[in-house]
C-alpha cells in the first residue's frame, strides 16, 4: 500500500516589540539574568495586565500576511498550569477566540503552488526560562537545582496552526523556511531559531493514498534547524508506515529531541490529558481591533515572499527562485544586471558562502561587483564579497585588481610549475586527468589567484598535449 | 483634644485647615487610639509609626499594595511580605496628602464574612467585642467605628465592603465595577473586586471616592467618571423614585430586628419626598449566592496560583518543586482559600466549565437585566446590607454556608457591577443595623444625595455606647 503523510505545524514567532507583552520591560536577548523584569512580569500580588497595542498591531499584519480574517472580538484567556517558569500560575493566551483565523498561505513548490491553511495565528506571552544547574549544561537530567531567567516571562509571542494540509517533510521544511521569511520582512520577529525566537511543534499522522481519514497523530518537539525538523519527520513517517504495515497502531504521543544531539532518539511522552482550565481573562476586557486601524494594516502589506518567488520560478526555475527568495537575497538580485541564472548561482553560491546579510549590502555597488566578476582575480573577488557588507564598500577598489591575461608572463609560468613536477607529468600522461587541478593550483599559488583561470587551462592542455 | 470616636473625617481635616491641629498632632492622636484600644480590637496588623503627608490619616484594608509597608492580604502566604510598588489607590491617596496609619485585618485574600479567617486573628467588633465585626474588610470598619482611623479603603467581592460596613454602624461605598483601579489589589476575583471608601459619614465616603475613583492605565477595566463627585448637600429626597425589591427585603434567614430599622427607614424616605414603590427582581436573589460562589471561586483559584513559593512570600522547600508546591500551598492557605480553590479548580475543569462557570455566566446577564429593568422604574432601590446584625465569634465558623449566606443580600447588585451604599439605618439589640441602597452604573452622586439626606433625617450616632 501506498502511504500519504499528514503534516501539520504549530509556529511560535517571538514579536520583536520594544517592550513585553503585557509590562513596560524592555525586550533583550542574552541581557544579564532577571535584568528586564518588574512587578507584572514577576508576578507580584496586585499587578495587572496592560496589553502592548505594538504586539496587537503586528499579529493584525501577520494575519492579513496568512490571508486570515482579522476578528472584531477577540478574547485573551488565562491558561492554567503550575511551573516554575510560569509566574503567575497561568499563561496568557487566547482560546476560542483569537486574533486571526481561517487564513490560506499559498506555498510555491517545484510542483505547482500547494495551499496551505492557517486554523488561526494567535497572541500570547512567553514563559520565563528555566536554568538547570549542576547537571550538564542547562539540561534537566542530573541537575540539582534550578534557577529562573525571567527576562524572557511576557516576551509577546504569536502562534500560527496549519491545517493538516501539508504531505511531505520536504513541503513542511520550505514552508517553515518562507514564514520564517515572511514574518522576517514584515518586521515583526528576528525569528531566529538560535535565540528561541522562532520554535515550532510538528504534528505527524500517515494515512492511505487517496483517503481523507485523520489518524492518530504523534507530536514532535524541540527540533532546532529546518533540515532537522525534515529529517525527524521523515523518520517518524516512516516509523507510522512501518507500525501500520506490521499491523500495528500507533499511539499519540509527544517526542521531544534533544537540540544538542541530533542523532540521539527522541524522549517520548504519553499525551497526558492536560486541563488548563481556560478562563477568559477578566483582568482584560475584549480586543476589539478598530476597521480603520485593520484597513491600514493591510495597506501597509510589503509584496510577499511567496509571491516574489512565484514571479521568479518561470526565469529560474524552482530551486534558484526559493534560494533566492528564502535566503532574502531576491531584491539584490533584481538589481543586478546580466544572465539571470548566472547572476543567481552567485548569489546563491560564492555571496552566500560570504556570509554577508544582504540587507547590509549596497546594491549598486555590489552588482557593479558581480557584472565584474570574470574580469578581476577569484581572490580578489571573494575578498570583495566578504567585505561587501562594509558600509563604505566600493567596489571599484577591486575592480582595480586585474587579471594576468599576458599569455606569454603565463606560459612561461606553466613551463616552469611542468618541469619542477616532472612525475606528476608522466602520470597525468598515463591517464590521471585529475591532475590537472593540481597544475592549476600551482599556478594560482604562484600568481596569488591573479592568472586568469581560462588562459591558464587552455594553456596546460596544449603544452600537456591534452 | 482630638475626639477621634466623634468626628468625622471632614472635622478633623477642619481642624487641620483652620490651624487647630496640625497634621502631626493629628497622626499622634489617631496612634495614641490604636495603642489604647487596639489591643483589644485587633482592627491592624500593621501600624506605621510615621508617615508622609500633610493631611490627615487614612486606613487601608492589607489588600492594599503599599510600597515597602507589609501587605500580607490576612495570609501566612505573604507574611513579610514587602511591595515593591504602591497601588494606584494608594498612590492616589498619597497625592492628597493622606498618611497611611495602618494596614487593617481581614479575612484571607478577602475570603470571609467576619474577618475571623484571617490568619493573624479576628477583629472584634467595637459595638461588642464578642461579636464579629464583619468582613472581609472588618477591621477597616472596625477601626473607623473605633475612632481608630478617620476613614479607611476597604474591597468589596461579594459584600466585604458593604457588611462590615452594616455591622459596625459606619458608612461604606462599593463603587461601580471599573470606577476604582485594582491596580496593587491583591486580587481575589477579578471580575468583581471594587476598592471603596468606610467611613463615618456620607460626605465623607463621597469625598474619599473623589480621591480614588478615575481611569487607570495599569487597569484596562478602568473608566473616567462621566460625572465629577459630587460631595451631598441634599436635605430630601424630593423628586426620586424609591424602589423596594420585595426578595431582597422578605428573604429568608432577615432578622425581625433588622426588618424593622429597614421598614423605618424606608418610611422616612417617604416622608423625605421620595416616590416609595415595590419592585421585584425573582431570580437575582435566589440566584446571585449560588452564581457568585462559582464565579468567585473559578477567578480565585486562578489569582491564587502564583502563591507557589518560587518569587516571594512563603516557601516550604522540601523534595521537588512538586512538593515544594504542594507544602508552600498546603502551609500558607488557611481553609477559606482552600475551600474556594478546590471549588474553582472544579468548576473551571474541562467538562465542568460550561456546566458551572459558564452558566453561572449567563445567569449573571439575567442578573444585569433584572436589575435594569427594576431600575428603569425606580432611580434607585434599597435593602437591608445584611440580614442580621453583628453575630457572635464563632457562631459560623464549622458551617461555611452560613456564613456565606450573610451576603446573600449584597451580593446579587454587585453581580450586577452596580454600585451599593450601606449606611447604618438604627439599632436591633443594641446593635447596627445597614441599609443598602443600590443605583444604576455610575450613580454614585444619587447615592451620596440619598444617603445624606437619609443619614441626616436619621440622626443616627456612630459612637459605639461602650466607647463613649
Amino acid at each position: 500500500m501506498s502511504w500519504e503523510p499528514v503534516i501539520g505545524l504549530e509556529i511560535h514567532v517571538h514579536l520583536k516589540t520594544r517592550t513585553k507583552m503585557f509590562c513596560r520591560c524592555a525586550l533583550e536577548y542574552f541581557a544579564p539574568e532577571n535584568s528586564h523584569t518588574c512587578p507584572v512580569c514577576l508576578a507580584h500580588p496586585g499587578t495587572l495586565p496592560v496589553p502592548n497595542r505594538q504586539a496587537i498591531e503586528m499579529t493584525i499584519l501577520l494575519g492579513h500576511a496568512l490571508g486570515c480574517d482579522i476578528a472584531d472580538h477577540a478574547v485573551f484567556h488565562r491558561k492554567h498550569y503550575f511551573y516554575p517558569d510560569l509566574p503567575k500560575g497561568f499563561q496568557i493566551s487566547q482560546y476560542d477566540e483569537p486574533l486571526c483565523v481561517d487564513g490560506a498561505f499559498s506555498l510555491p513548490t517545484a510542483d505547482g503552488e500547494v495551499p496551505i491553511g492557517i486554523v488561526r495565528a494567535h497572541l500570547e506571552e512567553d514563559a520565563a526560562k528555566n536554568v538547570h544547574m549542576g547537571g550538564a549544561q542547562g539540561r534537566i537530567a542530573g541537575a540539582d537545582r534550578t534557577l529562573v531567567d525571567f527576562n524572557r516571562a511576557g516576551t509577546p509571542l504569536v502562534e500560527i496552526v496549519t491545517g493538516p494540509d501539508i504531505h511531505s517533510s520536504e513541503h513542511a521544511k520550505r514552508f517553515l523556511q518562507l514564514l520564517r521569511q515572511t514574518v522576517v520582512e514584515l518586521g515583526i520577529s528576528d525569528a531566529e531559531m538560535e535565540k528561541g525566537s522562532l520554535r515550532f511543534d510538528v504534528n505527524v499522522s500517515v494515512r492511505p493514498e487517496g483517503s481523507d481519514e485523520l489518524r492518530t497523530r504523534t507530536e514532535l518537539k524541540n527540533m532546532n534547524s529546518f533540515n532537522f525538523a525534515a529529517k525527524g519527520i521523515e523518520r517518524e513517517i516512516q516509523r507510522q508506515i512501518e507500525i501500520y504495515e506490521s499491523g500495528g497502531q500507533v499511539v499519540q504521543e509527544t517526542m521531544h529531541f534533544d537540540p544538542g544531539n541530533e542523532s540521539a532518539p527522541p524522549l517520548r511522552s504519553k499525551e497526558e490529558a492536560q486541563d488548563y482550565r481556560y478562563l477568559p481573562e477578566p483582568d482584560l476586557v475584549p480586543l476589539e481591533p478598530p476597521r480603520d486601524l485593520v484597513e491600514r494594516l493591510r495597506g501597509e502589506l510589503p509584496e510577499l515572499p511567496s509571491l516574489r518567488m512565484s514571479r521568479l520560478v518561470d526565469d529560474l526555475g524552482f530551486d534558484l527562485a526559493e534560494g533566492l527568495v528564502v535566503s532574502g537575497r531576491d531584491r539584490l538580485f533584481g538589481q543586478i544586471s546580466g544572465d539571470r541564472t548566472a547572476v543567481a548561482n552567485v548569489l546563491m553560491n560564492q555571496f552566500a558562502a560570504s556570509g554577508v546579510d544582504p540587507g547590509s549590502v549596497n546594491a549598486k555597488e555590489l552588482a557593479k561587483l558581480i557584472e565584474a566578476r570574470d574580469s578581476i582575480p577569484r581572490q580578489a573577488f571573494t575578498d570583495a564579497l566578504a567585505a561587501s557588507g562594509d558600509p563604505v564598500f566600493s567596489a571599484d577598489a577591486y575592480l582595480a585588481d586585474v587579471q594576468i591575461t599576458d599569455t606569454s608572463e603565463l606560459e612561461q609560468l606553466v613551463d616552469q610549475v611542468l618541469a619542477a613536477n616532472p612525475q606528476q607529468v608522466e602520470d597525468f600522461r598515463g591517464g590521471k586527468q585529475g591532475l590537472l587541478g593540481f597544475f592549476v593550483g600551482q599556478i594560482m599559488k604562484q600568481t596569488e589567484g591573479r592568472a586568469s583561470p581560462k588562459l591558464v587551462n587552455d594553456l596546460l592542455r596544449e603544452k600537456l598535449g591534452a | 483634644m482630638i475626639d477621634t470616636l466623634r468626628m468625622s473625617a471632614k472635622q478633623v481635616n477642619d481642624l487641620l485647615e483652620t490651624g487647630e491641629a496640625s497634621s502631626d498632632e493629628i497622626f499622634a492622636a489617631y496612634r495614641a487610639a490604636i495603642d489604647e484600644r487596639d489591643g483589644d480590637l485587633n482592627c491592624f496588623l500593621h501600624v506605621c509609626d510615621e508617615a508622609p503627608g500633610e493631611g490627615i490619616p487614612v486606613a487601608l484594608k492589607d489588600v492594599v499594595s503599599t510600597k515597602g509597608i507589609p501587605t500580607t492580604a490576612g495570609s501566612k502566604m505573604l507574611e513579610g511580605y514587602l511591595p515593591v510598588f504602591d497601588s494606584t489607590v494608594a498612590e492616589r491617596c498619597k497625592a492628597r496628602g493622606l498618611r497611611t496609619i495602618g494596614k487593617t485585618n481581614m479575612d484571607e485574600f478577602a475570603m470571609g464574612s467576619s474577618t475571623e479567617n484571617s490568619a493573624y486573628g479576628p477583629t472584634r467588633n467595637p459595638w461588642d467585642p464578642e461579636r464579629v465585626p464583619g468582613g472581609s474588610s472588618g477591621g477597616s470598619a472596625a477601626a473607623v467605628a473605633a475612632g481608630l482611623a478617620p476613614w479607611a479603603l476597604g474591597s468589596d467581592t461579594g459584600g466585604s465592603i458593604k457588611q462590615p460596613a452594616a455591622l459596625c454602624g459606619v458608612v461604606g461605598l462599593r463603587p461601580t465595577y471599573g470606577t476604582v483601579s485594582r491596580s496593587g489589589i491583591v486580587a481575589f476575583a477579578s471580575s468583581l473586586d471594587q476598592i471603596g471608601p468606610i467611613t463615618k459619614t456620607v460626605a465623607d465616603c463621597a469625598f474619599l471616592y473623589s480621591v480614588i475613583a478615575g481611569r487607570d492605565p495599569d487597569d484596562s477595566t478602568t473608566v473616567e467618571l462621566p460625572a465629577p463627585v459630587e460631595i451631598p448637600e441634599a436635605e430630601d429626597l424630593r423628586g426620586l423614585r424609591v424602589g423596594v425589591p420585595k426578595e431582597l427585603n422578605e428573604a429568608e434567614g432577615i432578622e425581625p430586628g433588622v426588618s424593622e430599622s429597614v421598614n423605618a427607614a424606608i418610611e422616612l424616605c417617604r416622608e423625605l419626598g421620595a416616590e416609595v414603590g415595590e419592585t421585584t427582581l425573582p431570580r437575582s436573589v435566589e440566584f446571585g449566592l449560588p452564581c457568585y460562589y462559582l464565579i468567585a471561586p473559578s477567578e480565585a483559584s486562578s489569582n491564587l496560583a502564583r502563591y507557589d513559593g518560587v518569587r516571594y512570600g512563603l516557601r516550604v522547600t522540601d523534595g521537588d518543586v512538586r512538593e515544594m508546591y504542594m507544602r508552600t500551598r498546603d502551609a500558607g492557605f488557611g481553609d477559606e482559600p482552600k475551600r474556594r480553590i478546590m471549588l474553582g479548580t472544579y468548576a473551571l475543569s474541562a467538562g465542568y466549565y460550561d456546566a458551572y462557570y459558564g452558566q453561572a455566566q449567563k445567569v449573571r446577564t439575567i442578573i444585569r437585566d433584572e436589575f435594569r429593568a427594576a431600575l428603569e422604574q425606580f432611580d434607585l432601590l434599597v435593602s437591608p446590607t445584611s440580614p442580621t446584625v453583628a453575630f457572635p465569634l464563632g457562631a459560623k465558623t464549622d458551617n461555611p454556608l452560613a456564613m456565606y449566606l450573610s451576603d446573600v443580600l449584597a451580593i446579587p447588585p454587585n453581580m450586577a457591577g452596580l454600585p451599593g451604599l450601606s449606611i447604618p439605618c438604627g439599632l436591633s439589640e443594641g446593635l447596627p443595623v445597614g441599609l443598602q441602597l443600590i443605583g444604576p452604573q455610575f450613580s454614585e452622586n444619587l447615592l451620596f444625595r440619598a444617603g445624606h439626606a437619609l443619614e441626616h433625617a436619621l440622626e443616627f450616632d456612630y459612637v459605639p455606647p461602650r466607647l463613649a
